[in-house]
């Protein structure tokens, strides 16, 4: 399995699958702070309008577009879900829930009433991406990691993606400390002249990129698991912020390594003859990872409620 | 709505720039009703001021507001005679202890260091004196030893006071306090108050929201009553007065609390 056919077949996709999941968990962990966790969830069912409206106006099947009105919709949610939150005076999961099913649905009508049979567009495909498609054919090894003729084959996701996770990462460790202090304490912030209100929306922006990127390559389903899992599961294992961070690292990582493989080999080793999806089988491990530190986790009870009646 | 806030006369500039944070005109809503509305306000330097009120009188919502932290709807906010954002590094603010989830992943040393972030900018690294700054910030409020501590696994008591370290980190000239005796125990009321009398003592400036009419005298310098409009402010002898509480307060002035007044 470590050999050529390795590297033709899984390594892209495996290296796709755990770019994007760490590109979606870093920020899920200060959106899961900020009792924002579900905005992921919401920009992931978003992105579909956004992709069918992009296909019937530019008429292709590519990336940039695509990904072009998965961001414009994504804003356009962000948008509308502020708008619902502020004039209604609704809070703010019911204005998530309300606007990412009522867009998912007219993403699919819009689906259905276009003519988008002829081509690779369909809402099986915006929910489970087709990560086991990503291979790389001019690949002979591991050595054409050298060869640049060689990588030049490789899937267009895969720098995509790699670039995305760099984005993030550099953005999150620049703006480390605004990020931190405008979480834990947002009026403080203000009082220290930081720009609170561009903080948050720059931190939905930056979850928007990942997701969009993510979703292009992955599918939606592992970018709802990831801003939600790994971080929920870090939370329980550590009571430091950067701790926290660094483990949701690792619990993406091995989601995405252990679904992948799980899903390709899981069930042959079962006795089946079906791989089963790549995508759903990493969200799958990220959901038991999860369940595993609620039970097992050394800081699942939370300390600040016993303090209390101290 | 829209306000008018009058122009700054010269007998009026000379007092601004005198004091650290001064409001004209401020008016504050949440809804229909203003919280708090047409307030202007002169904090002398150097005090202590008490800002006292009844409940939902717009004491926080004024301080705040003079902060930035909400928006006002109309009216000036002075420091210094400058505008407050020129100013932000001299001001300390305190927020309510119920303002913040502390179960938020964080160390007590860190929160303290959160006051140098804006000495330290986005990637200033930290050095031995910050961390040296934030310890002895600590051992003033009597909570050195709890450095390490997780901040969920502290009292309400031990989290104002480590609020309050985060302000001293700030090294400022002003502090503004949000209810910083609100539901804590004793140790740490008299922790508090005389951490604040040694700012005082220092040439610096303290205003606080309080809510005990009692302890007025005792801790306070000055006092500014609100209920939504200005009722007074002065000196706690001339200002803190039956008449100017009855009137801030109405029929909900306890007599224990007139008793205060002798």
């Amino acid at each position: 399995m470590m050999g050529e056919e390795f590297v033709v077949l899984s390594l892209p996709p495996m290296l796709i699958g755990i770019f994007a999941a760490v590109a979606c968990a870093i920020p899920g962990n200060f959106l899961l702070l900020r009792r924002q966790a579900l905005i992921g969830d919401a920009i992931s069912h978003v992105v579909l309008p956004g992709i069918v409206v992009a296909f019937l106006l530019t008429g292709v099947v590519a990336a940039w577009p695509m990904m072009l009105g998965a961001g414009a919709a994504s804003l356009v949610a962000v948008a509308l879900i502020e708008a619902i939150r502020r004039l209604g005076g609704i809070e703010p999961g019911a204005a998530m829930g309300v606007v990412f099913t009522a867009m998912f649905a007219g993403g699919v009508l819009l689906l259905e009433q276009s003519d988008t049979s002829s081509v690779h567009l369909d809402v099986e495909h915006a929910l489970y991406g087709n990560l086991e498609s990503l291979i790389w054919l001019d690949a002979r090894g591991w050595g054409s990691l050298l060869d640049m003729a060689a990588l030049r084959g490789l899937p267009p996701e895969l720098p995509r993606m790699a670039l995305t996770l760099a984005f993030v990462t550099v953005l999150t460790w620049v703006f480390w400390r605004p990020l931190k202090l405008s979480t834990f304490d947002e009026g403080f912030a203000r009082t220290t002249g930081l720009p609170v209100g561009a903080i948050g929306l720059g931190l939905v922006v930056v979850a928007a990129i990942a997701a969009v990127a993510a979703f292009d390559a992955v599918g939606s389903i592992i970018v709802i698991a990831m801003f939600i899992c790994p971080p929920a599961a870090a939370r329980m294992m550590t009571n430091g912020l950067e701790a926290q961070v660094a483990w949701s690292v690792l619990f993406a990582v091995l989601s995405a390594i252990l679904g992948y493989v799980l899903a390709g080999y899981g069930p042959l080793w079962l006795g089946f003859d079906d791989a089963v999806s790549a995508a759903g089988m990493i969200a799958t491990v990220s959901g038991v990872i999860l369940a595993l530190a609620a039970v097992f986790g050394p800081y699942r009870h939370r300390s600040g409620a016993r303090a209390e009646h101290a | 709505m829209e306000l008018v806030t009058p122009e700054t006369g010269t007998e009026d500039r000379a007092l601004l720039e005198a004091s650290p944070l001064a409001v004209r005109g401020l008016t504050v809503s949440y809804g229909e009703k203003p919280a708090v509305f047409s307030v202007d306000a002169t904090f002398q330097p150097g005090v202590m001021t008490a800002i006292v009120g009844p409940n939902g009188a717009g004491k926080s919502t004024m301080l705040k507001a003079a902060l930035g932290i909400v928006t006002p709807l109309s009216g000036r906010v002075t420091a210094w005679g400058a505008p407050l954002d020129k100013m932000r590094d001299r001001i300390a603010y305190v927020p309510q202890r119920a303002s913040v989830d502390w179960d938020f992943p964080t160390r007590v040393l860190d929160v303290v260091m959160m006051g140098q972030y804006r000495q330290l900018g986005l990637l200033g690294r930290v050095r031995t004196e910050h961390m040296r700054t934030a310890l002895h910030c600590l051992e003033r409020v009597g909570m050195d030893g709890f450095a390490d501590r997780q901040i969920g696994q502290l009292s309400g008591g031990q989290q104002q006071r480590v609020f309050l370290a985060r302000a001293l980190a700030q090294d400022a000239d002003l502090y503004l306090l949000d209810e910083p005796f609100a539901g804590v125990d004793a140790a740490t009321e008299t922790a508090i108050i005389s951490v604040l009398k040694a700012l005082r003592d220092q040439g610096r400036t303290v205003v606080a929201v309080h809510h005990d009419l009692s302890t007025v005298p005792d801790y306070f310098d000055r006092v500014f009553v609100i209920n939504t409009s200005k009722v007074a402010e002065g000196p706690v002898s001339e200002a803190f007065t039956r008449t100017n509480l009855q009137e801030a307060y109405g029929g909900r002035l306890a007599a224990a609390q007139m008793g205060a007044l002798g």
